[in-house]
């Protein structure tokens, strides 16, 4: 039997997305992949999927789906969306069965600004580059290079046994948090005055409202440059914050060029990346400046997290037990019978 | 300016860039050029990819997999043993027609350079040129080379989206496009080779380092071989280098 998702509403932006598009950087082109990479793969975890798989990423602009052909199991992790199946509201962190007939609407909620809808089974879309990562601007991977739009149908393939209940997912690593955003200085720090960096370090910065894949746009303060804002252009990192001819900087996220010709003051640190993403435009934020070293002891801390899995509690079920799926022990396969391990 | 030795600067915990000198430069980038070939012959376990731009080269690695001290210490020992100076080895003839409709800025390009478009195409197709880096959108390929007579500034304010495959000047540099773009440089023609053409194997044919020159075409020519090329077929020749 076949099974399709079929996009009954979907707002701007909602894309699909897996892991990104590696080893055509040098080709100039971009990498895309999913904006929260924790989301993501707390999303996948949490619907047994393939670690990398492709998933919808679904914008502030929101997502409506219906499943056609069979029972789909999903798993949907991210901001704090406001999730409703038919009518009765979800947590905005679970796993569930998307049965014939049945009607998911996902909103912008109370907060963040990506979630992603992860599937028990494998989006059957060709890839381009090695990858289903959806590129608009170069118009690749995904849905025809697009994003999605009412009436798509996303064909499935491979798909594994829905969860019986409905399970909230918890994942230590997607608590909300207004800690600092933590970045490492340069690589061309040296193109601003020390004044530039004390304000960049100390500024109350917002997200702006021309903010997309892409790159979002600081508001705040402008930073001043020491030496031109001209560089001969070079590689640009995801996370890597450019400071054009006017002073407000750009973090340049998923979407971004590989290359680039203005100076980048500093890189936010993986660790962080995600949950930068996840603050919507006009949201505050500050940036504190840390060493490679403390860079990667938290990159380390978040594959550890990743690695130990989500928790998966039934909502007033039958089952009382918790459940913990972990990519250990999932092992990177889909599987029909989930290796649920009970606590 | 070429530096006395290499800069090794971070882009965040996992991407470093190895810099050789802050302009564009054939030298310099010979350098980045030699250091990505030794790269490639020699990995390392950890690093994810790398790409090569006009003065430096990002290495893009997994710091969990490698660190920081032990990729700078490969670099280091590369740089050490590597000759300075990766020759091309390979050559790439690129179809290029001048004349109208495809030269849609040729004329414009001359005027600010005080030439006529029958100069401009002669200059552009009489040099050698080479693959500096790709940038800006999938298979848009920067060159060195252009002759100091066409090193026409950017425009003021861009023009409007370029035309498929097209053939462009601007900033001391040549620039082959692939999809349409808006870009501030100026189109001197068009070639009906695809840069980028995801379904064929290869999806790019044309390597940082390789070399090239551009063949004029006449209209009719590049209508047959714009056909050919959407058939799958490649169109650009390749010669080796002796």
């Amino acid at each position: 039997m076949s099974a399709w998702l079929i996009i009954r509403a979907a707002g701007p932006g909602v894309t699909v997305q897996d892991a990104g598009r590696r080893g055509s950087l040098r080709f100039g082109v971009t990498p895309a992949g999913p904006m929260d990479a924790r989301a993501f793969a707390a999303a996948n975890l949490a619907a047994g999927a393939a670690m990398g798989a492709a998933a919808i990423e679904v914008s502030l602009g929101g997502l409506e789906l219906t499943a056609e052909g069979e029972t789909i199991g999903l798993a949907i992790a991210g901001g704090e969306f406001d999730i409703r199946l038919d009518g009765a509201p979800l947590p905005f962190a679970c796993a569930l069965a998307l049965e014939p007939g049945a009607h998911l609407v996902i909103r912008a909620g109370r907060g963040g600004a990506w979630c992603y809808v992860a599937i028990a089974g494998r989006i059957d879309l060709p890839p381009t580059l090695g990858s289903l990562a959806t590129h608009t601007r170069s118009s690749m991977g995904g849905l025809e290079g697009r994003g999605l739009r009412a009436g798509d149908s996303l064909p499935l393939a491979d798909l594994a046994a829905p969860p019986r209940a409905l399970l909230a997912l918890e994942a230590s690593w997607l608590a909300a948090s207004e800690e600092p955003i933590r970045a490492v200085l340069g690589p061309q720090a040296d193109y601003f005055t020390p004044e530039a960096i004390d304000e960049f370090l100390s500024a109350r910065w917002r997200v702006g409202q021309r903010s997309d894949r892409m790159a979002y746009r600081l508001e705040g303060a402008r930073l001043a440059h020491a030496k031109g804002h001209d560089i001969v252009s070079d590689g640009v990192a995801l996370g890597a914050i450019q400071v054009p001819g006017d002073g407000a900087p750009l973090v340049l996220m998923a979407d971004r060029q590989p290359t680039g010709g203005y100076p980048k003051i500093a890189n936010v640190i993986g660790a962080d990346i995600g949950r930068f993403a996840q603050r919507r435009p006009g949201e505050a934020f500050s940036f504190a400046a840390v060493s490679i070293e403390e860079a990667v002891a938290a990159r380390r801390a978040q594959s550890e997290a990743v690695d130990a899995g989500v928790r998966l509690r039934p909502m007033g079920g039958e089952i009382s037990t918790e459940l913990l799926l972990s990519a250990n022990l999932i092992g990177g396969v889909a599987d029909a019978n989930l290796p649920l391990e009970k606590e | 300016m070429r530096y006395a030795a290499p800069r090794c600067l971070d882009a965040g915990e996992a991407a470093l860039v190895v810099e050789f000198g802050d302009s564009v430069d054939p030298a310099i980038n010979a350098e980045a050029l030699a250091l990505d070939a030794a790269l490639r012959a020699a990995p390392l376990a950890g690093i994810v990819e790398t790409v090569p731009t006009y003065r430096s080269l990002m290495i893009h690695y997994d710091p969990l997999a490698l660190t920081r001290a032990a990729l700078v210490a490969h670099v280091e020992a590369l740089e050490r043993a590597a000759p300075a100076r990766a020759a091309a080895s390979v050559r790439w003839i690129i179809p290029c027609c001048y004349a109208p409709p495809h030269g849609e800025d040729i004329a414009a390009a001359g005027e600010a350079l005080s030439l006529s478009p029958s100069q401009v195409a002669a200059l552009h197709s009489g040099s050698d040129y080479r693959a500096y880096m790709y940038g800006f959108a999938p298979g848009w390929c920067y060159l060195g080379g252009l002759p100091s007579a066409l090193a026409v500034p950017r425009r003021a304010s861009p023009r409007g989206p370029t035309p498929r495959g097209a053939v462009l000047i601007g900033g001391g540099l040549s620039l082959i496009g692939a999809d349409p773009m808006p870009t501030g440089w100026y189109v001197l023609g068009r070639t009906p080779e695809r840069m980028f053409a995801p379904e064929r194997d290869p999806s790019f044919f044309v390597e940082v380092g390789d070399a090239l020159r551009f063949e004029p075409i006449d209209e009719a020519t590049f209508r047959a071989l714009e056909q050919k090329s959407a058939c799958g077929e490649m169109i650009a020749r390749r010669e080796t280098m002796t």
